[in-house]
Order: structure tokens, then C-alpha cells, then sequence
């Protein structure tokens, strides 16, 4: 394995009722999070092809785990994120090269299509720092009712020549959603937006 | 009177801690429920009904929590439970689950003994079998906001003076409790700290099998 994981995470959030009414099938989101070393921390390092392959490995691994917490099939996933804390010692472009280039590829293999681009955030951290992963369907940006945020964290981390890698993956969309929009049932999921 | 709004569950498994990396990583779990406070907003002098209908509430979170860690019971070695009262709520509703939060898990763990005795302060007794969770359940609780954080300490589940097995568990609900909720949790431990050195009593001396030692 490239990653030098120091703690995997793994969260089921479940939402069976909102501002008193039931949410049914209940809303349920689930985060998968990887404590990893950054191989490029304290220097200045022009390639970075080494988090690029750690980035890939991560997709695979967080997103299947994901989908097994949830206890779902590959195809009933229905949204998905991904975001990166960079410790100090490190620079955004590590969270960069992380999410962007590969990790998309075997995420989207996990969930069993994903023709949609993941939406993604990054910041530099410290331990403890919170990162809103952002939500959106995996074969339809534009579809309104999926549009959402996980929040992760990790208490311990990420230490300065760490990085915190996160990926989300739902079986649904926000509790109660009626703010219309392009509707779920309503995807062709050819072009990625609608 | 119980409505559960939200279930949170986390798994973590901690490879190492800047140590050797461990033959088999350590992994802890977590589970929250979150749900209504019904005597949110007032002085309720009666809140012990709810200590009795929180009994199969707990039952089910241990029996969640332990399928979510996805080991056998028998491979738990660390516990402990907590409380998040929202806003509108007292101290003193967080510790309704005392008892049944901690029962729920002795219960799962393989504690030989009955509901009610431990509802009556007797869940510590040592009937002389060879038992398992004797160790009382260790807890915290505190009146939070919505996304508070929670230290849950861990103990050994056997001898609470074991000390690799003392540890806590930060847990935090994004957005809840709400004012008028509570979010009560479970924790479990599959073994020791990672890298668990500072001696004192160790798993494999429990003699007394007495709850301490």
C-alpha cells in the first residue's frame, strides 16, 4: 500500500426525522476518512506524482468503505464528495494532487457509475479542524434535492506532516427537500449535469 | 415517548500513533442517538419513566454499535457512555441513562446478571461465575449545543483498574442536540491503547474478578 495510514474512520449518519415529520426511507450519509503521512511535507516539492497514487488508492478504498457502511449495492449510492485537510507542514496543492487528478476513477467504480464531477473542498489544518464535504448527485449536478455537506473531522489530526482525506457517500438526498429543481427520478446521466 | 431523530455511528481503526505500527490496528466505535427530551422546557419532578423506556433504546444501539465494528462480542475489552442534553433541557435528564445505557452493553457483553438488579445499583455484584463486563461502565455528560463534543472516557470492561484500557472517545453530532433533545451515546473498544506502555494492572492479571482488579 502507498498510503501510510495512521487512522481510518468511518461514520453512518442517519436522519429518520426532521422538524418533527418522518423522513422516509430515512436519509443516511456515510463518511469514510483516512489519516495519512504526506510524503511531500516541509519542503517544497515539484512533483507530485506520489500523492497523485496515494489519491487513487484512497478513492477505492474510502469509497468502498462508504458503501459498506451503508450496507447499500454499488448503484443504489445516489450522491458523493470529497475533501482534504493538509496539516500545516504541507501546502493546498498536496490536497490537490490528492483529489483531483485519480482519485475520481475508482470512487466512482465504488458507487457503481458517477457520471457527475465530485464536488470537492480543501483547506489547511490543524488537529481537530472541520472540512464541510461538499454533496451533489453522482450522475447529475443539477439535481437540486442533492445538493448537501457532511461535516468531518478528526480529533487527533492532521498533525503538520499529515493530511486528512475524506470522501462521503449517501443512499439519498436532504430530509424533506422541496425546493424543487430537477428531480432525481428526472436524470438521464449522460452529460453529467442534468 | 421515545423518538429517535438521528443515529450516528463511527468506526475507527488507529494503525499507529507515530509507534510501531500495530499487527492488528485498534478499532473503537461509537453510536449516537439523537431524540427527543420530553421534559425539555421545565422542572419534571417524574423523569424515572423514561429511564425504563430508554431500556430497549440502549439494547439495540449496543447491538448496533457491535455490528458496526463488525467483530464478535467477545472481542469488545473496553466501554463507556454519555450524554449531550440540548439547551432546554438539565443535567439530570442526561442521567437517565445511567442505567440503561450501561445495562444495554453488560447485557450484550455477556454480564450475567438481570435488569432490574442492575436498575437497583447491583450491576458491579460479582455472582462468582466466570462473568464478563463486570467493570462498572464509565460516563460523562454535559448540557451542549447543537455539535458539541463529547470526551466519553473508556475503561476495561472487566477490571477497571486495567490501565491500557483507560481511554476516551471524542463524539460530536454535527447539528444536533437541538434545545429540546438529547444525544446519548455508546462506546466500545476492540483492545488497549496502540501503544499502551505505562504499566499498572494488565488485562491478562485480573484476579479478583470483582469489577476493579
Amino acid at each position: 500500500m502507498l498510503s501510510k495510514i495512521r487512522k481510518l474512520i468511518v461514520q453512518v449518519d442517519e436522519i429518520r426525522i426532521e422538524m418533527g415529520k418522518e423522513v422516509a426511507p430515512p436519509v443516511r450519509k456515510a463518511l469514510a476518512m483516512a489519516v495519512i503521512e504526506n510524503p511531500c511535507a516541509g519542503r517544497y516539492v515539484e512533483n507530485l506524482d506520489e500523492l497523485v497514487a496515494i489519491g487513487e488508492e484512497l478513492g477505492g478504498l474510502l469509497g468502498e468503505r462508504c458503501v459498506q457502511a451503508l450496507g447499500i449495492e454499488p448503484g443504489q449510492a445516489q450522491s458523493y464528495g470529497k475533501a482534504a485537510i493538509v496539516g500545516e507542514a504541507g501546502e493546498l496543492e498536496h490536497a490537490a494532487a490528492i483529489l483531483h487528478p485519480k482519485l475520481g476513477a475508482p470512487l466512482r467504480k465504488a458507487v457503481g457509475k458517477g457520471a457527475a464531477l465530485v464536488p470537492s473542498s480543501k483547506k489547511r489544518g490543524g488537529l481537530g479542524t472541520a472540512i464541510d464535504v461538499p454533496l451533489g448527485h453522482k450522475d447529475a449536478a443539477y439535481v437540486r434535492s442533492h445538493f448537501d455537506a457532511m461535516e468531518a473531522r478528526v480529533p487527533d489530526a492532521p498533525r503538520a506532516n499529515e493530511i486528512v482525506v475524506a470522501i462521503v457517500v449517501t443512499d439519498s438526498g436532504r430530509p424533506l427537500p422541496r425546493i424543487g429543481g430537477l428531480q432525481a427520478g428526472e436524470v438521464k446521466g449522460e452529460d453529467g449535469l442534468r | 415517548m421515545i423518538e429517535i431523530r438521528r443515529v450516528l455511528t463511527q468506526v475507527e481503526d488507529i494503525f499507529h500513533e507515530f509507534g510501531p505500527v500495530a499487527a492488528q490496528p485498534l478499532r473503537r466505535g461509537a453510536i449516537v442517538a439523537v431524540l427527543r427530551n420530553p421534559y425539555a422546557g421545565r422542572y419534571e419532578p417524574e423523569i424515572l419513566p423514561m429511564m425504563e423506556a430508554l431500556q430497549p433504546v440502549g439494547i439495540r444501539m449496543a447491538q448496533q454499535l457491535l455490528t458496526a465494528m463488525a467483530v464478535p462480542a467477545a472481542r469488545i475489552e473496553g466501554y463507556g457512555k454519555g450524554a449531550i442534553i440540548g439547551s432546554a433541557g438539565e443535567l439530570e435528564h442526561g442521567a437517565l441513562w445511567h442505567v440503561p445505557g450501561g445495562y444495554a452493553m453488560r447485557e450484550l457483553l455477556g454480564w450475567k446478571g438481570g435488569a432490574a438488579a442492575y436498575a437497583q445499583g447491583r450491576g458491579g455484584e460479582n455472582t462468582g461465575q466466570p462473568g464478563n463486563a463486570l467493570a462498572i461502565v464509565p460516563s460523562t455528560k454535559k448540557v451542549g449545543a447543537p455539535g458539541a463534543g463529547l470526551d466519553v472516557p473508556l475503561t476495561h470492561i472487566n477490571a477497571a483498574y486495567v490501565r491500557s484500557h483507560f481511554d476516551a472517545m471524542e463524539v460530536r453530532v454535527p447539528g444536533a442536540p437541538l434545545a429540546d433533545e438529547l444525544a446519548l451515546v455508546l462506546v466500545m473498544s476492540a483492545g488497549p491503547r496502540v501503544h499502551a506502555r505505562v504499566g499498572g494492572l494488565k488485562a491478562a492479571d485480573i484476579a479478583k474478578w470483582d469489577g476493579q482488579r
